[in-house]
């Protein structure tokens, strides 16, 4: 397991970040318009001592080499948009709020995904199959920007039951991840369904009702585990795009998530900030990525890590 | 086949019923405990950059900012006329270029320090100083010497016009005549900054440091920072070193960056908010209809028009511009597509600006415009070739160039394609010139045509259409050394008439300031700088139906 761990960071991790750096920080001074670029014309001179104090003026290769030693320390700079906050400390106050919503998202998609799976699985190609597969459905046929609002209409306008927006209160994490999660509660029911299929149907299932046990104790202690291997190996990737895919959510909620941090970086063209959430995003779902393989050797023993 | 031990509706009666509950307990809002406690909640629209006077640029800063700090004069909300803000009192010189501004003895910083002379020379000192890098800092540049600072052709701050005489007493020599200089002095970059605390940060001209932070921020406004949640919320507490915190209403403000037009207006309704910052365009209507009392349609100092290359065939002809101005139905872009009160914008200088009003110089006519094109030569035989005009992301500036796509190819036949880049690429392309037309705004940071008409002088950095006009140069620079309101009002208005015959921009329409606001809120006056001094403002209790939306 350790050899597994060291190998995936410093011989995959590591090569793939720098990648990944080199690729964003050239991509990004591509685009036309600079971080200090605004309707008012900016002084030659004071944008000068701009480019100076960030370090813009020296040659692009020198940037991104001084960038490389700063980041090696653990240095991803100050924003360029918001001049006394650096780069760690923004991220370091956002993430945890995206990473709260994503969890809540996630906890909502795999409760009701594996539940309407294993229900649609019981009784395959009848209503209680079609049903909550269509209802699962929604999720991904209705796209956020119009479920979000949607629910605030009927629950923070009409019903009054939650705010419309804001972060402050416990119940304000309802709408948000009911509308980010929803989305892949189909995709997790789909899998769920499939992987149990697959399982009611082998030849120890069969032995084991044979022998007597409940039906409950067939499908949770002997069907779910093999059913839900689909299932954790899409973990990974949904877990990563709930964290980082909650742009939309975020601002129609008003969440201070890192999501928005990102998309408002690249407008501003804050390059030190979009490659901060960047390299972070890339190891976070690298990390998860290894959590699942690591998850899924535990799962099934026929799978080993190499 | 399972056998359900719970029955299956249990769950769902269970979510039911705590979602009756959770709502029994969520009935007092925001807004109405805000009115028992005199706090006021304000949609603030972005996470302010900084909260330092003389690093901010943005009118969300400002407002904020704009509680914390106080400049010499701060301005009536009513007429903008000066009043007495960190100076008690001022005396003038014959000539108009030296003003001597006598402090309030009882003026204090939110640490309890006085505010004296030498803290607002420190401060101007700061601005002016080149390693800083403000993006504001030619909004001093009329004080003598204080540009030659700023540029580096001096090093000696002493040798720029302020003194601080003694502990109470400021002047500051200019280097022309500004008429408008004590409305200017109410500006944030005049704002006054404990040097101490700045210090204590790291040096004078240091930029991004920790001084603004909460606990940190020290300032001579009304009000003080109490808590700053990054991205949610920014809070203030009313400050009891404030000189005239007895009259201060208001106990606490609370500022929320929401960006999103539509959350806000649902905030709003909602009792989240007791003012916003903007309103939806598809919501105007409604809003008059059903419940005209929150909405709030103020004039605003800011002209929307399009910017002219004039080094592009066939737009360098005067008569080709003029005929794409004639053909623009203004009326009807501000009746049926804003409908939020703007007006059509005959000239450039919004009405009223500092008292001065240019008549209307343009006008629509399609067939004069018409009879133009064809003296420029385009006509049936020889089309007006096609070209593209250019605007930054928004429904509103795409409805816009839709409806005047459609006028121009109705009455002149002549075709435009449309061209939407994101905001930065767009700033990319009409800094560079490399647009045939192009969407733009402009708002005015003081009270005065000034602050329009300079906009166009040769080489001035914010014209980008490439038109020069030295008797416009001429004109312009004239006023600026004039002191007499009369004769400076009419050399702008000979600049301006010059502007509007060359037409290197096509004005379209004066913007409006549009937003709701609580009927509990008073002392927002409608003013044309958007200018809400928070010492004025309070909130009152009201009855008043509360309608929804559609």
């Amino acid at each position: 397991m350790l050899k597994f761990i060291l190998k995936r960071f410093f011989l995959e991790t590591i090569p793939s970040l720098l990648v990944i750096a080199t690729i964003t920080f050239f991509l990004i001074r591509l685009a036309p318009g600079g971080p200090f670029s605004g309707e008012k014309s900016i002084d030659p001179q004071v944008l000068a001592q701009l480019n100076a104090h960030y370090g813009l003026d020296k040659p692009l290769v020198v940037q991104y080499v001084n960038y490389l030693a700063n980041v090696s320390h653990g240095d991803f700079g100050p924003s360029f948009k918001y001049p006394n906050r650096s780069v760690t400390e923004l991220i370091g106050q956002s993430f945890p709020v995206s990473l709260e919503l994503g969890l809540f998202a996630l906890i909502f998609a795999v409760v009701f995904g594996v539940g309407a799976g294993i229900v649609a699985s019981l009784r395959p190609n009848t209503f209680s199959d079609y049903a909550p597969m269509s209802i699962a459905m929604v999720g991904i046929c209705v796209p956020t920007f119009v479920l979000g609002p949607l629910l605030i209409l009927v629950f923070g306008l009409h019903l009054e039951i939650f705010n419309v927006s804001g972060w402050a209160f416990p119940r304000d994490r309802v709408l948000p991840a009911l509308t980010l999660g929803m989305a892949y509660v189909a995709y997790i029911a789909r899998l769920t369904r499939g992987g149990m299929l697959e399982m009611l149907f082998q030849d120890f299932i069969r032995t084991a009702r044979a022998k007597g046990l409940n039906e409950f104790q067939v499908l949770f202690k002997h069907a779910l585990k093999g059913g839900l291997l689909p299932v954790v190996s899409f973990l990974g990737p949904a877990a990563a795009g709930l964290i980082t895919g909650s742009f939309v959510v975020e601002t129609i909620f008003q969440i201070p998530g890192l999501g928005r941090f990102f998309v408002m970086a690249a407008f501003n063209r804050d390059y030190t900030m979009i490659m901060g959430i960047v390299l972070f995003y890339a190891f976070l779902i690298i990390m998860l990525n290894t959590l699942v393989d690591i998850a899924l050797t535990m799962l099934n023993p026929r799978l080993k890590l190499k | 086949m399972i056998r359900h031990k719970i029955p299956a509706h249990l769950p769902v009666l269970l979510t039911l019923i705590s979602l009756l509950f959770v709502n029994c307990l969520h009935k007092t809002t925001l807004v109405q405990k805000g009115i028992d406690e005199q706090t006021l909640h304000i949609g603030n629209q972005v996470e302010p950059q900084d909260l330092d006077p003389q690093i901010i640029t943005g009118v969300q800063e400002f407002r904020i900012i704009s509680a914390l700090f106080e400049g010499l004069t701060i301005l009536d909300p009513k007429d903008l006329h000066p009043l007495p803000g960190a100076a008690r009192t001022w005396s003038v010189s014959g000539d108009g270029r030296t003003f001597t501004f006598f402090l309030r003895k009882n003026g204090k910083w939110s640490n309890g320090e006085p505010v004296i002379a030498s803290d607002f020379v420190f401060s101007f000192k700061r601005m002016l100083s080149p390693r800083l890098g403000s993006e504001y800092s030619y909004m001093l540049f009329c004080m003598k010497n204080a540009e030659a600072y700023n540029k580096g052709a001096i090093k000696n701050f002493s040798e720029v016009g302020v003194k601080a005489l003694d502990d109470t007493t400021l002047i500051i020599s200019l280097a022309k005549p500004t008429p408008y200089f004590l409305s200017l002095v109410s500006h944030s970059s005049w704002y006054p900054v404990n040097p101490k605390t700045i210090l204590k940060f790291g040096s004078m001209d240091e930029r991004g440091t920790r001084w603004t932070r909460q606990g940190n921020i020290v300032g001579n406004g009304p009000f003080m920072l109490d808590k700053w949640h990054l991205m949610t919320v920014i809070e203030l507490k009313k400050s009891p070193f404030y000189w005239d915190h007895a009259n201060v209403k208001l106990n606490r403000l609370c500022f929320y960056p929401i960006d999103n037009t539509q959350t806000e207006e649902r905030a709003f309704r909602t009792g989240q908010l007791h003012i916003t910052t903007s309103l939806p365009l598809n919501k105007i209507e409604w809003y008059k209809a059903h419940n005209p009392v929150v909405l709030r349609l103020d004039p605003y100092l800011a002209t929307y028009f399009y910017l002219v290359n004039i080094n592009r065939p066939p737009l360098n002809d005067v008569r080709v511009r003029t005929a794409l101005s004639m053909a623009i139905d203004r009326e009807s872009i501000v009746k049926n597509i804003l409908k939020g009160g703007q007006l059509p914008a005959w000239c450039f200088t919004p009405p009223n600006t500092g008292g001065y009003t240019c008549p209307p110089q343009l006008r629509f006519d399609t067939t004069e415009a018409r009879r133009l094109l064809a003296e420029a030569g385009f006509s049936a035989t020889k089309s007006f070739p096609p070209f593209s005009l250019l605007y930054n992301t928004s429904e509103t500036h795409h409805t816009i160039a839709q409806a005047i796509q459609e006028m121009w190819k109705k009455y002149l036949n002549v075709k435009v394609n449309l061209k939407n880049q994101e905001w930065k690429v767009y700033l990319a392309a009409t800094h560079s010139q490399d647009y045939d037309i192009a969407r733009m705004g402009w708002s005015g940071d003081y009270n005065d045509p000034n602050s329009f008409l300079d906009m166009w002088i040769t080489g001035g950095g914010n014209n980008r259409t490439g038109w020069s006009n030295p008797a416009y140069d001429t004109l312009i620079s004239q006023a600026s050394e004039c002191l007499d309101q009369e004769k400076r009002f009419a050399l702008f208005q000979k600049a301006e008439n010059i502007l509007l015959e060359q037409l290197p921009i096509i004005p379209i329409y004066f913007n409006t300031n549009d937003f709701l606001a609580d009927p509990s809120v008073k002392g927002w006056y409608p003013n044309i700088l958007n200018y809400h001094p928070y010492s004025f403002v309070y909130l009152e209790k009201q009855s008043y139906t509360k309608l929804r939306s559609r």
